[in-house]
């Protein structure tokens, strides 16, 4: 049985929790001392002063705390991504993100440290186009959300998967447009009520990694928040595919989706993840009215095509062949 | 990413072959090949006439020279990839007219407010809206101006033949770095695909303006009138957002002074530097009371009406403004002075007219044409002789 915040037991446990005095003395005042962002910091040899939290060295530690609302999804993912990052050992100079407007655009725009761009709403697919291209040794990695990559956005995402320019995408889906209060977005489930559908969405959602898989790009997944260990493998997969890769996480946002659809609470959306999902390999035989109202969770897609990148550098390469041979010929003329 | 020697000297040489003959090519061919001889690397194209051409002839050449050409779903990404290729290090250009313009507008306050210098041609066509595509017209000179929401200066060029068409596509790159903005090309439809003669200088004679780059924690948005740049790659953990932020990068949106600082300098950096950038053709007549100005493709009849009038005996001073924004205040004022009628010739419904309205002492006199067919001479000698009767 779920527990939601209307629940006077539930919630006198919380507050009794938050009650707690905030900060040991002595401790840094990077303000991660919220035992509700889970956030807080290892304290394993105080006498040696505060120890930092193994993936602080990934974040601006000068604009913490992030702005992320009690429960949201953004952390498990920027907790998924610092994890993948340190794990692949990657060198943060090599690495730029790309964002655009939105809640998830903030998970590294500002608080990694990294070269980021954040830019105009929906262009965030088009902007690292162009980074990549010009730094092909750079990881380009942009964390975006469902209104600003499958809604206004959804145009350049399909045709970066069908460039299969070399971009990882984690598309932090949270079925809402969070930042502006709760408002209906193309993932929003069937008949669910938003402040801007306040009776009913009469509107069906993207299956936006479905669509994304049919456009192209060599890796293509879906998981969700409630499957970090999970989500974290799929990333470094992404990052490590050369080409067009994408991930859709599947989020919580108690906030503003929960505040219409009475999930007030991240255990409940958590739970909601969990119960609809489904891995790929279970779905064999399954009709697409049974998967309609599930999450299809796992790898749909996975290609060996060519990256724009490299077919635009070996296109280069060949001109420059054809153009030396002729320059050759013509000062071979010129002195002959 | 920076080019190898091997690379440049490659494409020098490469570029010399083209250098010193005579081409019959279009405007929009010249502005492609100014862009190539300016260094540009990248460009991100959409069709669109009559604009299309100058991204045919970027796709054919910029492989030549270890540059890329991407074509892009619609207008909004490829000015989007121009601004995102040259904070990974590139030159950077895109072409467009009309209705490509109006939805490039957003990035474009992007690339002011970001400081991101990129070159916007824009082939100005018959609007608003789909319009007349296929025909010319000057109606984007206020949109050049004031397109993109938010206060802020622009740098807008407009050449008159192919032969400008060639080396102010190379100035507009110039003035792009050297300002640190985006720069928008105002060429036209008629001046676009007008056939004429192009020479291309030797690629070492052309200036090529390197943007400054900042040194280790040297601020990348302020401290200076126009800071120094850090693109992606040098390990600076530069934070670039097209929110209000402060000299380091980092977005400050709460903080009032924080945005009047932030945007007073963008503003001042290149309304202060107006004098500078001014390039303005002036043939002052002495003793005369009527004086016409034109720019673009109007410039051409309006020439050969001052000349014809001339040939009369009649005293008509002359003025075309090729840099229309910043608006060279003191070079019109200049040309304006003594005359009490100045005929502005435009085609559009007197955009620049009122511009200049507003600050010099004579009558200012439009003669808007539109409807795609542009001003015949005789049309503008008529109106020369009407104010002639005036003064």
């Amino acid at each position: 049985m779920l527990r939601d915040l209307n629940d006077p037991e539930y919630y006198s446990a919380l507050r009794a929790a938050s009650e707690q005095p905030d900060e040991p003395a002595g401790s840094p005042d990077y303000g991660m001392g919220d035992p509700l962002l889970g956030l807080e910091p290892c304290f394993d040899e105080p006498a040696a002063g505060p120890v930092q939290h193994r993936l602080l060295k990934y974040l601006r530690q000068e604009i913490m705390p992030t702005t992320f609302c009690v429960g949201c999804g953004g952390g498990t993912v920027l907790n998924a991504f610092a994890t993948a990052i340190d794990e692949m050992k990657i060198d943060p100079r090599e690495m730029v993100c790309v964002t655009g407007i939105g809640c998830s655009s903030w998970i590294p725009s500002p608080y990694f440290l990294v070269d980021t761009l954040h830019t105009t709403h929906g262009r965030a697919v088009a902007f690292a186009t162009g980074v990549k291209i010009m730094q092909p040794k750079m990881k380009v990695i942009i964390i975006a959300g469902d209104g600003d990559i499958a809604g206004i956005g959804g145009n350049h995402l399909i045709h970066a998967a069908r460039r299969n320019i070399d971009l990882t995408v984690f598309l932090v889906n949270n079925f809402i447009y969070g930042m502006t209060g709760g408002q209906v977005s193309p993932t929003t489930p069937f008949g669910t009520k938003t402040t801007t559908s306040p009776h009913r969405n009469v509107e069906h959602p993207f299956k936006i990694a479905d669509l994304v898989a049919a456009a192209g790009g060599n890796y293509v997944a879906r998981w969700t928040t409630r499957h970090a260990f999970q989500l974290m493998e799929s990333m470094q997969t992404a990052i490590a595919t050369e080409g067009f890769s994408f991930v859709e996480i599947m989020s919580q946002c108690p906030v503003s989706y929960g505040k219409m659809t009475g999930m007030k609470d991240a255990v409940s959306i958590l739970h909601y993840l969990e119960e609809s999902s489904i891995h790929i390999d279970d779905t064999e035989g399954m009709t697409e009215e049974e998967l309609d109202d599930k999450m299809v969770v796992g790898c749909l897609a996975r290609r060996e095509r060519s990256e724009l990148g490299t077919e635009l550098r070996r296109l280069n390469a060949e001109r420059r062949d054809v153009l030396q041979a002729k320059l050759a010929a013509a000062e071979g003329e010129e002195s002959a | 990413m920076a080019t190898t020697a091997a690379e440049s000297t490659f494409r020098e040489r490469y570029l010399a072959t083209l250098s010193g003959r005579e081409n019959f090519i279009q405007g929009d061919e010249a502005s492609a090949m100014g862009a190539l001889f300016a260094g540009c690397n990248f460009f991100g194209g959409y069709p669109i006439t009559p604009a299309s051409e100058v991204a045919e002839v970027v796709a054919r050449e910029l492989p030549n020279v270890g540059g890329y050409y991407v074509q892009f779903e619609d207008e909004l990404a490829s000015i989007s990839a121009v601004i995102g290729s040259v904070w990974g290090g590139a030159r950077a250009m895109t072409a467009t007219s009309g209705p490509g313009f109006s939805l490039m507008q957003e990035a474009i306050g992007y690339a002011c407010m970001t400081e991101t210098p990129c070159v916007i041609v824009n082939v100005q066509r018959s609007g608003p809206s789909t319009g007349q595509a296929t025909m010319p017209a000057q109606g984007d000179v206020m949109q050049a101006r004031w397109g993109t929401h938010g206060d802020h200066e622009i740098i807008a060029l407009a050449p008159s033949t192919a032969q400008e068409c060639f080396d102010l596509t190379i100035r507009c790159f110039n003035l792009a770095e050297q300002y640190r903005t985006p720069v928008i090309f105002l060429m036209d439809g008629e001046i676009g695909h007008v056939r004429e003669r192009v020479v291309f200088p030797q690629p070492r004679e052309i200036e090529i303006r390197e943007r400054p780059r900042a040194r280790e924690g040297e601020p990348v948005f302020g401290g200076q009138t126009v800071p120094p740049m850090l693109e992606f790659g040098n390990g600076g953990f530069v934070h670039v957002t097209g929110s209000t932020h402060l000299e380091s990068g980092m977005r400050d949106v709460q903080t009032p002074e924080v945005h009047d600082r932030l945007v007073r300098r963008l503003v001042a950096k290149i309304a202060d530097a107006r004098d500078e950038i001014a390039m303005v053709d002036i043939d002052p007549d002495d003793g005369a009371t009527v004086g016409v100005l034109a720019y673009g493709a109007t410039a051409r009849p309006a020439r050969g009406a001052v000349l014809q009038a001339r040939e009369r005996g009649e005293h008509v001073a002359y003025c075309r403004p090729v840099t229309l924004w910043p608006c060279p205040v003191a070079r019109i004022r200049e040309a304006c002075a003594g005359l009490r009628i100045l005929i502005v010739p435009e085609m559009n419904l007197g955009q620049y007219a009122r511009e200049i309205e507003r600050f010099v002492e004579c009558e200012v006199v439009p003669l808007s044409k539109i409807g795609g067919v542009p001003h015949a001479s005789t049309e503008i000698v008529a109106a020369i002789d009407k104010a002639l009767a005036r003064c």
